[in-house]
């Protein structure tokens, strides 16, 4: 290899990193990435030790303290309390963080690979394929997402796999739009019409060329699609959507169960909800610091 | 621009068909039939076909799908299983409802959020700017109806201001000619019905209107943000206008072009999705309506309301685009 070949190859290299590693910069010294980042850290660590970190079993009730409309409150045995069958408010939180964690990475999981498939299909063909996939995502998009998802998980029945695959739907169309978008703007650039004008080919351009450079912003929806599935987990669960397991420490079934409590014991509905915000406060932020990290432009 | 309208509604026709589809199959999808709901215990093999059979659906599912299609076109949804009245004259009675709700949040979350807005990007960096930004974050970030328990647990319980739930006092016995309550008020020239519907107005309106009050915050703070910097600005100032006129003319007038976009987003959003708010608050509008057919597998209503929901949205969403024409003569033009 000659000098100037290596030197050009180098050159290839560092300007194929730097656009990362500019946004990898940007993340670093944004606070409310770092705190979005912690948030998430805590909350998936909590999901993940919860057996270690919970005092109590989630199921264990202790009855003797609970009277009618009563429960107790926070104590040095039970930091949060009981709820009111007795359980642990404190483990039952701390397990809770593994329901959310989990219907929130599978639905998105399932719901963006879905999209991102369509929307990479009409994207890349164009044409009728285009046009048909995105009337079909115009008819779902068409529907109310909270009311879509009631309707798939009616359809399911009582079970968290239906609350994971009706959050997943909701979602097969937004990263489907999104992604053929991005690939569409990407089409026109110049590098692609460069790769295009030396005789590379169709597919290779798509693969090699437009995909990777479409997906900044699928990341960026993906981590506030993130917290959308946690609040749209809570909202099917407090709707009686969830598992049919009662038992089961959800925290919208949590909140939705202590709403006759609301005058004696705020606490049993506070504590969830709280869970509930810290963690999408957390997808929130690093959705949003990852935005400006990718698109500078954004930055004021 | 007659033409763009003509176009888009056109564009309409297959997304509405394919939606009655989707929602034909989807009802029939449900675990299940109107016939478990409406008979339960006292279902037999008997009662349940002849149930089916006066509902129609015994017959094939294309029969079923053309002649309820066959009614659709002429505005006839057919009649609710669960209550016996039509489908029509329900939502007629609970849309009202949902829009009275709608147009409160949206007061409060376009009163408060375009100030809210403007003021965070002529000050920004400010300490009201992150303050701002910092609650709007967590406005988008709140689960509804854990939002509606804190004002619930504040106002009502711990203050006792405000009603928890429901459009009107229990007690109150009034008519209501168009449905829209505080409307309905007005007309009648009944100031406590007023005074009251406006009351229980109040805390569902906040619940629902936190979302689009941090959204408007940051769009009118992004938009602002965007045109303050615009040459014309800079000219306007130099030729000595005053800071008002600056702002209210050059600034805020570039600026509504985002805004109104997001506003009329928002507004077909609430219209047609505030299933969580009327639940908790026991409003009588069309989220709750369709979630409780849902659970009484009332295949009119979900085919007849879901089909109006979505045409309204999408609607919405022509009215927006409509606007830009409006809003900014450059588009007209194109």
């Amino acid at each position: 290899m000659s000098l100037a070949a290596a030197e050009a190859a180098a050159l290839v290299v560092e300007e194929g990193g730097s656009l990362r590693r500019d946004a990898w910069q940007r993340l670093r010294r944004n606070p409310s990435a770092i705190m979005g980042a912690a948030l998430i850290v805590v909350f998936v660590a909590v999901a993940v030790l919860a057996p270690v970190l919970a005092p109590y079993s989630p199921r264990a009730a202790d009855l003797s303290g609970i009277r009618p409309g009563f429960v107790p409150g926070p104590s040095a045995a039970h930091w949060l309390g009981l709820d009111q069958q007795g359980r642990d408010e404190l483990s039952r939180i701390l397990y809770g963080a593994r329901y959310s964690l989990l219907i929130g990475v599978v639905s998105l999981g399932l719901g963006a690979s879905v999209g991102m498939l369509l929307g990479a299909l009409a994207g890349a063909f164009g044409g009728w394929v285009d046009n048909l996939l995105m009337r079909l995502m115009d008819v779902m998009l068409a529907i109310p997402g909270l009311l879509f998802a009631i309707a798939v998980a009616a359809v399911l029945g009582r079970k968290l796999s239906s609350v994971m695959i009706a959050i997943a739907v909701v979602n097969v169309p937004i990263f489907a739009r999104l992604l053929r978008s991005s690939m569409l703007s990407q089409r026109e650039s110049d590098y692609v019409v460069a790769a295009r004008s030396i005789g590379v080919s169709r597919w290779r351009i798509v693969v090699n060329h437009i995909l990777p450079n479409a997906v900044a912003p699928v990341i960026v929806q993906a981590t506030l699609a993130l917290a959308t599935a946690i609040i749209d987990a809570a909202g099917l669960a407090f709707l009686g959507l969830g598992s049919a397991d009662p038992g089961t420490p959800e925290w919208g079934r949590m909140l939705a169960e202590t709403q006759r409590y609301l005058q004696s014991s705020p606490q049993l509905a506070i504590f969830p909800g709280l869970a509930i915000v810290l963690s999408v406060v957390g997808f929130n932020l690093l959705g949003e610091a990852l935005r400006e990290a990718l698109d500078p432009k954004l930055r004021r | 621009m007659l033409k763009f309208v003509v176009r888009r509604l056109v564009q309409l026709v297959p997304i509405l068909l394919g939606l009655s589809l989707l929602v034909f199959a989807w009802v029939r999808a449900l675990p299940g039939g109107p016939e478990t709901a409406l008979l339960g215990e006292r279902a037999t093999p008997a009662r349940v076909a002849e149930v089916r059979r006066a509902y129609g659906l015994d017959r094939p599912l294309y029969q079923q799908y053309g002649s309820y299609m066959g009614r659709v076109v002429r505005l006839d949804f057919g009649q609710s299983i669960a209550t016996q009245r039509s489908v029509a004259s329900e939502i007629r009675r609970r849309f009202p409802a949902t829009i009275e709700l709608t147009l409160a949040a949206m007061v409060f979350a376009i009163g408060l959020g375009l100030p809210l807005g403007f003021l965070a990007a002529r000050r920004a960096g400010t300490a009201l700017d992150q303050l701002s930004m910092g609650g709007s974050l967590l406005g988008i970030s709140v689960p509804v109806f854990f939002l509606a328990f804190i004002l619930k647990y504040v106002f009502a319980v711990k203050l006792g201001w405000l009603p928890t739930v429901g459009r009107l006092d229990v007690l109150r016995t009034v008519s209501h000619p168009t449905g829209f309550y505080v409307l309905d008020a007005v007309l009648t020239l009944d100031f406590p019905t007023l005074v009251d519907a406006l009351r229980h107005l109040v805390l569902p309106g906040i619940a629902l209107g936190t979302i689009p009050l941090a959204i408007v915050t940051r769009i009118t703070r992004a938009a602002v943000l965007e045109v303050v910097n615009e040459d014309y600005v800079r000219t306007a100032r130099a030729k000595g206008l005053t800071a008002g006129v600056v702002n209210r003319r050059h600034v805020l007038k570039n600026a509504m072009l985002p805004i109104t976009t997001v506003i009329g987003l928002q507004t077909g959003l609430l219209l047609s999705g505030a299933v969580l708010t009327e639940i908790v608050f026991a409003w009588g509008g069309m989220g709750s309506f369709l979630y409780q057919a849902v659970f009484d597998r009332d295949f009119p209503v979900l085919q007849g309301g879901i089909l109006f929901l979505a045409v309204v949205f999408v609607l919405v969403n022509l009215l927006v685009d409509i606007s830009y024409g409006l809003l900014d003569p450059r588009i007209r033009v194109r």
